[in-house]
């Protein structure tokens, strides 16, 4: 799985970190990030629910 | 589209916590009504879940309030509507620019960090309300100033000035009358620009929103003094009124629902969830509005350039296909995608602060007067009209 973060549309809203917040937190300037060794998110089955509560559409989500 | 008529939009709830009746109307045509706005003019609502996620994030909508064309939902609105709004009055690429300056105070961590300070606050209103009462109206003993004092925390506000704040945002909010808003606006003003002044005097700043954007912004010449202020304003506005009631509504409709607080006090670990239930099934910011900068196709409908669209989150968030059995309070079902605080590039900016303040106050409320109850008929304890952020005007309770 790889996900990807979008961070020039990102609006630091916070909802994946919210939704999932064993892979995604913010960083200092409040956006979206991945947290060290999830960058595939380790089959985190709250991931695409992250993805579908971010208000801007910033995470994709796609299968290797 | 079924719908015969335009409804007129909008209108008082005949219910406080569900959309008001003279709504059916539009809740069965799904995806998109005909309304009619106070002035007479023609609008469109968005009344089903995906295309209102679909057009909230729809940059062809734009939220600029001065524009002549922009959608008024009452003669108050329209007779403010020049006022330079921060954020929620400006679209990208202007919008971005602001947001981003926000952002940091208003991550998930910075609400956690906040939650100790949120909990004392909530304990001491507690206290004065306990040692005073019973019985005691919980709108201006609790779910005002909780919001009030959460805000001075989170600007920087020093405590010995969250009286005078407290009192001032509440007349700015509330009135009664038209002259205690304006005179209210006025004091805040001049209180900001001494609050700055007094800010900019100290060598190290304080971990307030206002510190970061005085000692940054301001002093690097990005933003001015009336921007500073600005920001304040709107940060206060719409953290204040809106968690204020969904305090003061939350509690009603969990007196209203023994079984579901009963529920909710088995087991406190649904809280978080409750929480989310509760902003889908009061939807308080009810018409959020927006104005077409270019044709839109939605199925065989086209909204025009220059059309009102408005989304009424009270509808949307009982979108039967999303939520079955809307109407009904159900803390266990997936209530997380719902519009009550937007979508998109506006989706509320302090919506991770309003769900710890939302957590703790309803929480705190309910383990430390278990026996709380409403202190007057339901159906004689007044709310407020469609034309503004729902909930109660008063809530007289007893424990």
């Amino acid at each position: 799985m790889h996900i990807d973060i979008d961070k020039d549309v990102c609006i630091g809203a916070g909802q994946c970190a919210l939704s999932a917040p064993r892979v995604f937190t913010q960083d200092d300037d409040g956006f979206s990030t991945l947290l060290p060794d999830r960058e595939n998110g380790n089959g985190d089955p709250m991931i695409r629910e992250a993805a579908r509560a971010c208000p801007v559409g910033a995470i994709t989500v796609t299968e290797d | 589209m079924t719908q015969a008529e335009p409804v007129a939009f909008p209108q008082d709830r005949t219910c406080p916590y569900h959309p008001p009746t003279a709504y059916d109307p539009l809740r069965a045509s799904r995806p998109l009504a005909r309304i009619t706005l106070y002035d007479g003019r023609p609008a469109w609502l968005v009344t089903g879940h995906g295309l209102a996620r679909e057009l909230l994030a729809d940059q062809r909508l734009s939220t600029d309030r001065n524009h002549p064309d922009f959608p008024a939902p009452t003669e108050r609105f329209a007779s403010v509507r020049n006022r330079r709004v921060a954020l929620l009055g400006v679209d990208d690429p202007e919008h971005r620019v602001q947001r981003r300056m926000m952002v940091p105070s208003f991550t998930l961590r910075r609400a956690v960090d906040l939650r100790p300070q949120i909990q004392r606050i909530v304990d001491g209103l507690l206290d004065d309300m306990i040692a005073q009462g019973p019985p005691a109206e919980l709108v201006s003993a609790f779910a005002l100033p909780v919001p009030s004092m959460v805000i001075c925390a989170l600007l920087g506000v020093p405590y010995a000035d969250h009286d005078f704040f407290e009192g001032q945002s509440r007349r700015l909010l509330r009135g009664p009358k038209v002259e205690d808003v304006q005179d209210a606006r006025e004091q805040l003003d001049a209180y900001f620009e001494d609050l700055i002044d007094r800010k900019l005097k100290q060598s190290e700043p304080g971990d307030g929103v206002l510190d970061e954007l005085v000692h940054q912004q301001l002093r690097e010449g990005v933003l001015d003094r009336q921007d500073v202020i600005a920001f304040a304003t709107i940060l206060l506005i719409a953290g204040h009124e809106t968690t204020a009631n969904m305090i003061s509504l939350g509690t009603f409709t969990l007196l209203q629902h023994p079984e579901k607080l009963a529920e909710l006090r088995a087991d406190p670990e649904l809280m978080p969830q409750a929480v989310e239930e509760l902003m889908r099934m009061l939807s308080i910011a009810d018409g959020l509005l927006r104005r077409a900068t270019e044709d839109i196709q939605v199925g065989d409908t086209t909204i025009r350039t220059g059309d009102g669209v408005l989304f009424s989150t009270s509808v949307i968030n009982r979108d039967e296909d999303v939520y079955p059995d809307a109407d009904t309070l159900d803390w266990r079902r997936p209530a997380r995608h719902h519009v009550a605080f937007g979508f998109g590039i506006h989706q509320c900016l302090g919506q991770n602060l309003a769900r710890a303040e939302l957590d703790i106050a309803l929480r705190t409320l309910f383990d430390r007067l278990p026996a709380l109850r409403l202190a007057a008929p339901a159906d004689e304890i007044p709310f407020k009209p469609g034309d503004t952020i729902q909930g109660m005007l008063e809530l007289p309770v007893t424990w």
